[in-house]
């Protein structure tokens, strides 16, 4: 077995996609604390939708860069979201959901009408659930991951305590003069990038499983926040790299092996919190 | 001068006043009831107070030392806090951040300051304690010394009573005396607890589209508006 992971790991393909990886899972659970208890699960569901209508765009047009075409539109979408989750004329939750089904329904449709691609429901899988986008990673995006991780951790670091107080209790942190706005921009850029960077690894259905998942198993058994978003990156990390070996040696698909990976891992916290609770 | 003025001040949204002709006033020490009901625009006066929403017209002027984000503000808790993962010691330390400026992580005077409420509280005992997992008086205790960190002058707290047992509630009461009576801090009371005002408040203001009254609470029991709203809520404290 690990001689096939040694051969595996001589191509720098397989090296690019495990530092990827576990870069893009770090980043997402650091978020994901934040969202899950702000209510805002399903945001990365709807931006990560959004990200597919845009890379449809992006494929239609043959642009060279698509990153450059589907950044921004999932930054402003995400912008969106958040603003019309403050007033609320329509409910942020159904917002989310038009915005979602909208954007899948379009990117599907224009790729029908335009792709010159023979294989479209190829193509449309492989920017569903990722498959083999991984393993044809450039050297670029491979930098663009680690640079975009730094800063998310960074960002992350830099305002911590604040990010916690605005998760909390927004209306506190907002009436002793925190411009809470700012920080729930803040928030909504970091998760359109990563959400865009993550698409690569696991497809735009599966990306809400690497965001929700490691806080939520992570909030089963831990009693402060602090612990919560150190165990939550500890268990992204660990089933992600444990999620792509797993996928080599049984040549299954990444993303469907990391996500099923989290679910196993809740499950057992979950377990843990009912001994700890009859005990 | 007063701790807090309200001149004439009208509330409302979207061009609809909810409240009109707000006139009064606040001295350090005070202990102040807002008492109303519900939709009466109690809950828009303290977005008002805490400077979150500009009155339609009128003004509010703090003195004293006192600005809109130095009240230290207990809120009513919300569904997001029932089950959220945090300690104590890290919910009272957020209470500090508008101390620390441009300053991303706690000095030690925040650390000693949340250490220092804590105890006053008395949930120094409860600092590594997870909050979910207290009880609801517990709760807004660890809320409480948050909101003193973040003041040295003045506590806004809306409902602080609401869904406490009545052993709970008699503590929150008796604790807010206290800081009232020994600290000097000035306390703003939105309630709908009348008879607890009446008892422990030394001044009332019960608003309804036009406020009704606003005077000492001795006024206030003799007023009609006082009498009135004091019968039909039934018995309870006498003063």
């Amino acid at each position: 077995m690990f001689d096939i992971l040694r051969i595996y790991f001589s191509y720098p393909f397989v090296q690019y996609a495990m530092i990827v990886g576990v870069l893009i899972a770090l980043s997402s659970s650091l978020l994901g604390v934040s969202l899950v208890l702000k209510r805002f699960s399903f945001i990365g569901d709807g931006l990560s939708h959004v990200a597919f209508g845009a890379m449809a765009i992006a494929t239609v047009l043959d642009v060279a860069n698509d990153t450059a075409v589907v950044l921004p539109i999932t930054i402003f979408a995400a912008i969106l979201l958040l603003r019309t989750g403050q007033n609320a004329k329509l409910k942020g939750d159904s917002v989310i959901a038009m915005i979602s089904v909208g954007a899948l329904a379009f990117g599907y449709l224009f790729l029908n009408i335009f792709s010159k691609s023979a294989n479209l429901t190829g193509d449309v899988c492989s920017t569903l659930f990722g498959s083999t986008a991984i393993l044809t990673l450039s050297k670029t995006d491979v930098w663009l991951c680690i640079l975009m991780s730094v800063l998310v951790m960074l960002i992350f670091t830099i305002f911590y305590h604040r990010i916690f107080a605005v998760t909390f209790d927004e209306t506190f942190a907002q009436a002793t003069g925190m411009k809470t706005n700012r920080y729930n921009l803040l928030i909504a850029v970091v998760t359109a990038s990563v959400i865009v960077l993550a698409m690569k690894l696991v497809g735009s259905l599966l990306i809400s499983a690497l965001i929700i998942f490691p806080a939520l198993s992570a909030m089963r058994v831990l009693k402060s926040f602090r612990a919560v978003i150190i165990a939550s990156a500890v268990i992204a990390v660990v089933c992600s790299s444990v999620g792509i070996l797993l996928s080599i040696l049984a040549s299954t698909p990444v993303g469907a092996t990391i996500v099923c990976m989290n679910i196993a891992v809740f499950a057992v916290f979950s377990l843990m919190e009912y001994i700890m609770e009859r005990r | 001068m007063a701790q807090l003025l309200c001149r004439d001040v009208v509330l409302g949204y979207e061009g609809i006043p909810v409240v009109k002709d707000l006139n009064f006033e606040v001295q350090q020490g005070d202990y102040l009831c807002v008492v109303g009901e519900n939709g009466s625009g109690k809950s828009t006066l303290i977005k008002a107070l805490l400077g979150l929403k500009v009155p339609m017209s009128g003004n509010i002027r703090m003195g004293d030392g006192l600005e809109a984000d130095g009240i230290g503000y207990l809120p009513q808790q919300t569904i997001v806090q029932k089950d959220f993962p945090a300690s104590v010691q890290e919910i009272v330390l957020s209470g500090c951040l508008n101390r620390c400026g441009w300053h991303p992580f706690y000095r030690v005077q925040e650390k000693k300051m949340a250490q220092e409420n804590m105890e006053k509280l008395g949930i120094l005992h409860l600092a590594k304690s997870c909050y979910r997992d207290l009880s609801g008086g517990q709760q807004q205790r660890v809320l409480l010394a948050r909101a003193l960190c973040a003041t040295k002058y003045m506590l806004l707290l809306d409902e602080p009573v609401s869904g406490l047992d009545p052993v709970a509630m008699q503590e929150m009461y008796d604790l807010l005396e206290r800081l009232n009576k020994e600290e000097k801090i000035t306390i703003i009371m939105v309630s709908h607890d009348i008879h607890a005002a009446v008892h422990y408040a030394d001044h009332i203001l019960h608003i309804s589209e036009h406020p009704l009254f606003f005077g000492t609470k001795e006024d206030y029991v003799k007023s009609n508006v006082g009498k009135a709203y004091l019968s039909v809520t039934g018995g309870g404290f006498h003063v």
